[in-house]
């Protein structure tokens, strides 16, 4: 029975393929900057969309240590691609962001500082994993005692459109963390993509206003069953797992032990690792002055606990080795994050271990130094 | 999902990214070769009415087009009209402070971090015990207990330089004696009119006796002193939740966020700089931690 | 002109004259350049000459020639602050391919008359001969870096040059991997950032135009890189560019031909 009421919270509905467009024009028209995963370059990045078909239907990702493939196999389904390197961080923690310019005159500074414009962002095809990784980034940028204005402006206003991923990545351990592959965190809408149907359950106000006025069809027992059967097989077809039983306390007990040493030797310290980690919150300031000195302009970049500048201070650097740059992240992700936030600061997205040159996988080095230590 | 903070309207100051407020040099004090203490002032008067510090805080000097340095407050938290800061001219920033002249104007956030447990110590003894530049950070401490001196049991200060020409407000260690604080000096080359010890700074705890349980040890200064006044304080019994250290990284926001003080755990520009030892210590000495 | 605005002098030794072209190509801050800085010999901009001392020589070029190494001389003796501009000054650049072969053979091939010839059995970066004040890297420079040091200088701070690899400026730019994702072999890793990320982005390998990164783990990127190999060679050949004569892309060239042997 078709409906163009609104549905209820809570709810779950399901639409016909086609009527996905009317969503997104329904966003487009409340103002929201529509962006999602789309091919461009032969390669899978985050971009603006505009339709149904500027999502990578028909394509899927092979991903290993180290390698990572594009590849059309032809299938019909929107929603069925583990993202690739970038992470909807680029929107919510820019990459570059112009802090204040100065100008000087008559002697003194005078500040201009930009108010924050971030677009109304509308997410489409959020994964589990993901939308763990945003509210990981909530807890550092949106504390109590302070708030990162670039962060909020963005994240106040983002419509996030969850998807529950049903055919996971080699790379992929979010079951292991509990942050997939089903949607458990708070989204607008979460999408569960079905051969004919896309079910959606209505996780906000907003959700539910977009939603409102569209056909949709409240969800049959059968479809639904369809999807738990399809989520429960992607949790055990998870390519790989992260045994979190003992974590903190193998990291922070043992960090002295050889087996950091050992990794040093493969790590390249290029920062890739911490550059596509969807948690990863380091930045640094740089000023750019004028050649007459009478303006600068400060601005925010991405910093990696890897660049040898990173630790470094008037008397030497904290952190010379690249074994001590990389026990910094991996004690970070999976140990002192836990003291600082409550939460470890790695989902299992897997992009760490996919986009490491070297092949460095997180969930094997945990385990040799587990089976090292015994 | 889009989140919701709640009140904090743009130009909230806990929403502030490095923005700072503006400060005009008032006054330049030589200390030592390297070393001179910059008095500020805020230019904006409602900025100034309202700035308070605690002692061992910090602030961030920022020079336009050069960048930030984290700089300790040196001066008396209960006389804030100037606050006075001792900087070493050792960085990009520093170096163009060391060229800034009486009147000219700086950027100021702060003040940010932890402060010297002045609660906690009021019925105890204290031994101040520091090296070098480790001594401004502790200085506010030393004028609380000056200002508030019958809280406080024996006051004891152990101060190493590396030589005697390096030593910082050596006038006023007599106004310090006179106020009841055991003043005593160490340097690690001694020149020709120099009197005093020679060696360093974990020496001087052989040279008078303390009520360890009743003691609280407070110090900043090189690592490697630091980890050896530690040793000594624990070893004469002081437990070590009654041993303060204030430790350095490079604090860059000042507010936990951009990462780049982490020890462990632990910001150091929020959560320090200065930590009670017992918290420290499963981090003090990992290497390159 | 003011009496008080520091003299540059800009010199080219053995090179393209891309990296000079990199300063005459800034068109909105060149302006801003002349405002700040007496140009007082740019042979490339202006025919004006003016004898020196200069507060600020900028060398372009590798040393290349006996002349060469006498001229250096001199201008180092001019300049208060030297500055060696681009990959051919600060690692020898693309000429210095020479140095890995017999370069009086070179010569008999190439010219009909060798005799004629004046030349150094190796291109060499300026630092090999005189004290060098800033290294600035490329080929050819950036053009924002060569501004940042000339705005640093003026204003008396370090100027703000990244010590990390180019793959943070893919990741910033939004370049997605393309030796992750395409497995083309690309030395990014270990190069220094400055470029802005130029090839990666353009679908290709970076080639190492602004040297190696000082942090650098050259075996493990060797490793991954001789398993990418399309053709034999080609990890040795990409470190052998144009940075090939800075030590560490050098050493590791050297030891996996060792290897290879």
């Amino acid at each position: 029975m078709q409906s163009d009421r609104s549905p209820e919270i809570g709810s779950t509905v399901a639409i016909q393929k086609n009527v996905f467009n009317s969503l997104l024009s329904k966003l487009k028209e409340q103002g929201y900057e529509i962006v999602g995963p789309h091919v461009e370059n032969e390669t899978l990045v985050y971009a603006p969309i505009a339709k149904l078909e500027d999502l990578p239907r028909g394509f899927v990702t092979e991903q290993e240590a180290g390698s990572f493939r594009l590849v059309y196999t032809g299938h019909t389904r929107y929603f069925d691609i583990i993202p690739g390197a970038q992470s909807w961080k680029q929107y919510l923690f820019p990459s570059r962001a112009e802090l204040f310019t100065l100008r000087k005159a008559d002697g003194t500074w005078n500040m201009e500082t930009p108010r924050p414009t971030a677009p109304a962002y509308a997410f489409i095809g959020v994964r589990g994993c993901e939308l763990a990784a945003i509210q990981i980034q909530d807890n550092a940028f949106l504390r109590g005692d302070f708030t990162d204005p670039i962060y909020r402006a963005a994240r106040e206003k983002a419509f996030i459109l969850a998807v529950n991923c049903l055919h996971p990545a080699s790379t992929c351990f979010c079951a292991s963390m509990g942050t997939g592959p089903r949607v458990e965190g708070d989204a607008d809408l979460t999408l569960t993509e079905l051969e004919d149907v896309f079910l959606l359950n209505v996780g906000s106000e907003l959700g539910r206003n977009i939603l409102s006025g569209l056909p949709f069809e409240s969800a049959s027992a059968f479809v639904l069953n369809a999807a738990n059967r399809g989520l429960e097989r992607a949790a055990q077809q998870m390519g790989r797992s992260m045994d979190t039983s003992d974590l903190p306390d193998l990291i922070l007990n043992n960090l002295d032990h050889v087996h950091w040493r050992e990794i040093g030797e493969r790590c390249l310290s290029c920062a890739n690792c911490t550059q596509v980690c969807p948690t990863c919150f380091c930045w640094d300031a740089t000023d750019t002055l004028s050649l007459d000195g009478n303006q600068t302009r400060r601005e925010r970049v991405w910093d990696s606990c890897f660049n040898p500048g990173y630790s470094y201070q008037a008397g030497g650097n904290t952190r010379p080795t690249i074994h001590s740059r990389y026990r910094q992240w991996m004690s970070h992700k999976l140990g002192t994050w836990k003291v600082q936030y409550g939460t470890f600061g790695c989902t299992g997205c897997g992009r760490c271990i996919t986009w490491c040159p070297a092949a460095i996988d997180i969930t094997v080095e945990i385990a040799n130094l587990r089976k090292e230590i015994r | 999902m889009a989140t919701h903070v709640h009140s904090h309207s743009p130009a909230s100051p806990t929403e502030r990214l490095l923005e700072p407020v503006w400060a005009e040099v008032t006054a330049i004090t030589p200390e030592a070769e390297g070393i001179s203490t910059y008095w500020l002032k805020f230019s904006d008067p409602a900025v100034a009415a309202a700035y308070t510090f605690q002692p061992g805080q910090f602030n961030m000097i920022y020079l336009p087009g050069y960048g930030e340095a984290a700089i300790s407050i040196c001066s008396d938290p209960e006389s804030t009209s100037v606050i006075g800061h001792s900087i070493r001219f050792v960085g990009n920033v520093t170096r163009a402070i060391s060229r800034l002249k009486v009147g000219d104007v700086v950027g100021v956030r702060g003040p940010f971090g932890s402060a010297w447990p002045m609660k906690e110590m009021e019925g105890h003894d204290v031994i101040i015990a520091c090296g070098g530049i480790g001594l401004p950070p502790l200085r506010p401490a030393i004028y609380h207990i000056m200002n508030h001196r019958e809280k406080f049991g024996k006051v004891f200060l152990l101060y190493g330089a590396r030589t005697p020409k390096d030593m910082l407000y050596p006038t006023e260690f007599e106004e310090w004696e006179r106020a009841g604080i055991q003043v005593q000096v160490t340097v690690d080359r001694a020149d020709e009119d120099w009197q005093g010890q020679v060696g360093v700074v974990p020496m001087l705890f052989y040279r008078f006796r303390m009520d360890a349980p009743n003691s609280v040890v407070l110090t900043c200064g090189p690592e490697i002193m630091i980890r050896f006044v530690v040793y000594e304080g624990l070893a004469r019994r002081v437990p070590a939740d009654q041993i303060y250290v204030s430790l350095e990284r490079n604090m860059k926001c000042g507010q936990g966020s951009c990462g780049h003080c982490q020890l462990g755990p632990y910001f150091i520009c929020k959560d320090g700089p200065v930590f009670r030892f017992d918290t420290l210590q499963p981090y003090f000495n990992v290497e390159e931690f | 002109m003011s009496p008080h605005k520091p003299t540059l002098a800009v010199y080219k030794f053995s090179s393209c004259d891309g990296c000079q072209l990199s300063i005459l190509n800034m068109e909105d801050e060149l302006l801003d350049l002349a405002g700040a800085l007496d140009i007082a010999y740019f042979l490339e901009a202006t025919r004006a000459e003016r004898p020196g001392p200069y507060d600020i020589a900028i060398v372009e070029g590798s040393i290349t020639t006996p002349h060469e190494v006498e001229r250096i001389k001199e201008i180092r003796r001019q300049a208060k602050v030297l500055i060696a501009l681009g990959t051919c000054a600060t690692s020898g650049g693309i000429q210095a391919l020479r140095n890995f072969t017999d370069a009086k053979a070179l010569a008999n091939t190439v010219y009909d008359h060798p005799e004629y010839l004046h030349y150094l059995d190796t291109a060499t970066a300026i630092a090999e001969h005189v004290a060098v004040d800033l290294e600035l890297w490329g080929c050819p420079v950036n053009k924002g870096q060569v501004l940042e040091v000339i705005s640093a200088l003026l204003n008396n701070r370090r100027p703000n040059l990244p010590a990390y690899s180019v793959c943070l400026e893919c990741k910033r730019r939004g370049t997605i991997c393309v030796l992750v994702d395409k497995g083309i072999p690309c030395i990014g890793p270990a190069t220094q950032a400055g470029c802005g990320a130029i090839c990666p982005t353009s679908g290709r390998g970076c080639y190492g135009c602004f040297g190696p990164t000082r942090s650098t783990n050259l075996d493990s990127l060797t490793n991954i890189l001789t398993k990418l190999e399309r053709t034999p060679g080609e990890t040795v050949r990409l470190y052998r560019g144009i940075s090939g004569y800075a030590p560490a892309f050098r050493e590791i060239a050297d030891e996996l031909l060792k290897e290879a042997k």
